[in-house]
């Protein structure tokens, strides 16, 4: 799932101020079971926005509507009714969500209320792990499972580097060395051919914005 | 010869090799460079000029290695993966061999984290391993990483670095078989001091073949105290030092700690002038430069071959 | 949630009681709502109220006289704090 973190208040304060009526839009579906920007959530952020408020004598007054996607047509149009009665947009979805959003309402200013942060899992409740950069040529098959592109910090292909520090990496003891599991991974699997080959360089996909259509999926006029 | 450089000859011609280090200064004073430059001048076979180490600011190390060619020392051009694409890569290979840079060391580089720019990118969009064969494809197919043709392609004798040492141990020797069928000519080796572990490094080598088919230049560099020894034991990443090593400076006394640093070095430079498979030494004086000249001679490395 | 909305609607101080650390039916559940108690007061903060207005006390079912003395030490430490300053 997309792994956000709420923005600080103040920040979000400050983003809202000279606007009196604002809708807080909640999204029901990463950002929700991340516990940054589902239906609780607004709420919190709502009742904070409402209190500052109060006690700086400049009440703004809140609306909160959570949708189950931002990033899908079909769920913000629930959204149309409402948006006109509204000075400003705060939006608690990831950054792609926000921008869907916005580019739905053109008129209207869109202030996000979260940071996206990553591509991640879930390790407990409230602990994510990030796991992919979207890289858009995935390498896992060679690596065991391990992207090397995430989880090295240098993003190595042919790793490790020399500075490996007793199976962490250079950059934290508490960071474990990508290439170190990747290495005792496939070591166990009887796979470490793999990774005696040399990679080329990577021909990155994500160095402009992408678009896919899956096949099968090209519209009639298009074809 | 694949370029020509002393380096490159002086290994060609069966010596063993005895090659210097020097950091730029973090500001654009030449005449330190030119200082440190004569420690080095006849005394080593090339110069390591390093590329923004520790991943902290300094003169660039192209521009450096160019002070070095006009004080008639020759240079080994570092580059670390850290700092540039492959577009500013091979840019800046055409513009230091178009200046007489023969010599490159292909590194990863350390993590930015560690600088004094922690905030910054990382570029990373290639590594180490894929700068070695980049240089390697420029030079003897004269191709750009991208497929388009040179125009009088850069002759550079082509180097990497080598961690006997950090974890998986194991694995350290296929990296390296790996590194030299990316196209390495020569390596240098992390700095040793656990000589155990470094004779099975090299035994694996010489068994594999490696040896035969690229020079292998063990790093060495003195220890000026027991703090430095310690520092280096638990805070420098990949480092291995034994703490017989440790005892032995402190055991020497107070005053004497720096010359028992030396006699350890010299030491092991004997031994390595014997060990099958090592074709040199390469000496990291950290902000010790001018011990070089003592310790070259001490050595009994000078005076060094000319072509 | 339900702290931040009491003190939303005026309330001018809130204390939750969980069970004695390491005695709670739920295993973690008293030291999730003090994790929690600790997130409302942040939030308090943040706001420009006391977070001290929000507190968690541990007991275990059979200690009337402790509970007692919690809610009369929660009293005299909303008191000396004064009312909520969202009921002007």
């Amino acid at each position: 799932m997309i792994v956000a973190k709420r923005k600080p208040f103040e920040e979000i304060k400050e983003m809202l101020k000279g606007y009196k009526k604002v809708l807080n839009v909640g999204c029901g579906t990463c950002v929700a079971v991340c516990l940054a920007g589902g239906e609780k959530e607004v709420d919190v952020l709502n009742i904070e926005l409402d209190m500052a408020g109060k006690l700086d004598e400049n009440p703004i007054e809140l609306g909160a509507m959570t949708i189950e996607r931002q990033c899908d047509r079909e769920y913000l149009e629930a959204l149309d009714p409402l948006v006109d009665d509204y000075d400003a947009i705060l939006s608690m979805a990831c950054g792609a969500g926000i921008q869907f959003l916005a580019e739905r309402y053109p008129h209207k200013p869109i202030f996000p209320a979260v940071d996206t942060t990553f591509i991640g899992v879930n390790q407990g409740v409230g602990w994510y792990e990030e796991r992919c950069r979207s890289c858009g040529s995935c390498v896992l098959g060679l690596t065991g499972g391990i992207c090397p592109v995430t989880m090295c910090a240098k993003g190595l292909y042919n790793g490790p580097c020399g500075g490996t520090n007793k199976g962490s990496c250079e950059i934290d003891k508490d960071q474990p060395c990508a290439w170190y599991l990747i290495y005792e991974r496939l070591s166990r699997q009887g796979r470490l051919d793999n990774i005696l080959k040399f990679s080329p360089a990577t021909d990155w996909q994500n160095q402009i914005p992408r678009t896919l259509i899956q096949p099968g999926y090209k519209k009639s006029e298009e074809v | 010869m694949k370029s020509g450089s002393n380096l490159e000859k002086v290994l060609e011609a069966g010596h063993f090799a005895f090659t210097g280090e020097l950091g730029p200064p973090r500001g654009t004073n030449a005449e330190e460079v030119r200082k440190k430059a004569q420690f080095l001048k006849g005394n080593v076979d090339s110069v390591n000029i390093t590329d923004n180490q520790t991943a902290v600011v300094r003169m660039s190390s192209w521009a450096a290695s160019l002070i070095l060619i006009s004080e008639g020392l020759e240079p080994n051009f570092q580059m670390v993966c850290r700092d540039r694409n492959r577009l500013a890569m091979q840019s800046d290979i055409l513009g230091a061999y178009a200046h007489g840079i023969k010599n490159m060391l292909c590194l990863s580089g350390d993590h930015q984290k560690f600088g004094d720019h922690p905030q910054g990118l990382g570029v990373f969009d290639i590594d180490s391993m894929q700068l070695i064969n980049m240089v390697k494809e420029m030079r003897d197919e004269g191709k750009f990483l991208g497929g388009a043709d040179i125009e009088d392609p850069p002759k550079i004798f082509i180097g990497a670095a080598s961690n006997p040492f950090a974890e998986p141990v194991d694995f350290r020797v296929h990296r390296l078989a790996k590194k030299i069928a990316a196209g390495a000519d020569f390596i240098q080796t992390q700095c040793i001091y656990n000589m155990d572990r470094f004779r099975i490094f090299m035994k694996q080598a010489v068994d594999m073949g490696l040896t035969e088919k690229c020079y292998i230049l063990a790093g060495v560099t003195p220890m000026k105290s027991v703090g430095m020894a310690r520092y280096m034991a638990n805070s420098v990443p990949g480092m291995d030092v034994p703490d017989s090593l440790i005892k032995r400076l402190k055991d020497a006394g107070k005053g004497k700690i720096a010359e028992e640093g030396i006699k350890f070095a010299l030491e092991q430079i004997e031994e390595f002038k014997e060990m099958e498979g090592v074709a040199g030494v390469h000496l990291m004086a950290i902000e010790w430069e001018h011990k070089v000249p003592e310790i070259a001679e001490r050595a009994g490395v000078l005076p060094r071959p000319t072509f | 949630m339900y702290l931040l909305r009491a003190i939303q609607k005026g309330a001018d101080g809130v204390y939750v009681v969980g069970c004695l650390e390491g005695t709670c039916h739920y295993n973690e559940g008293n030291f999730r709502a003090s994790e929690r108690v600790k997130h409302v007061q942040m939030l308090l903060e943040e706001v420009g109220l006391e977070g001290d207005r929000v507190r968690m006390y541990n007991l275990s079912s059979g200690e009337g006289p402790t509970f007692a003395a919690y809610a009369k030490e929660m009293t005299e430490h909303i008191r000396k704090l004064g009312p909520n300053r969202l009921n002007k």
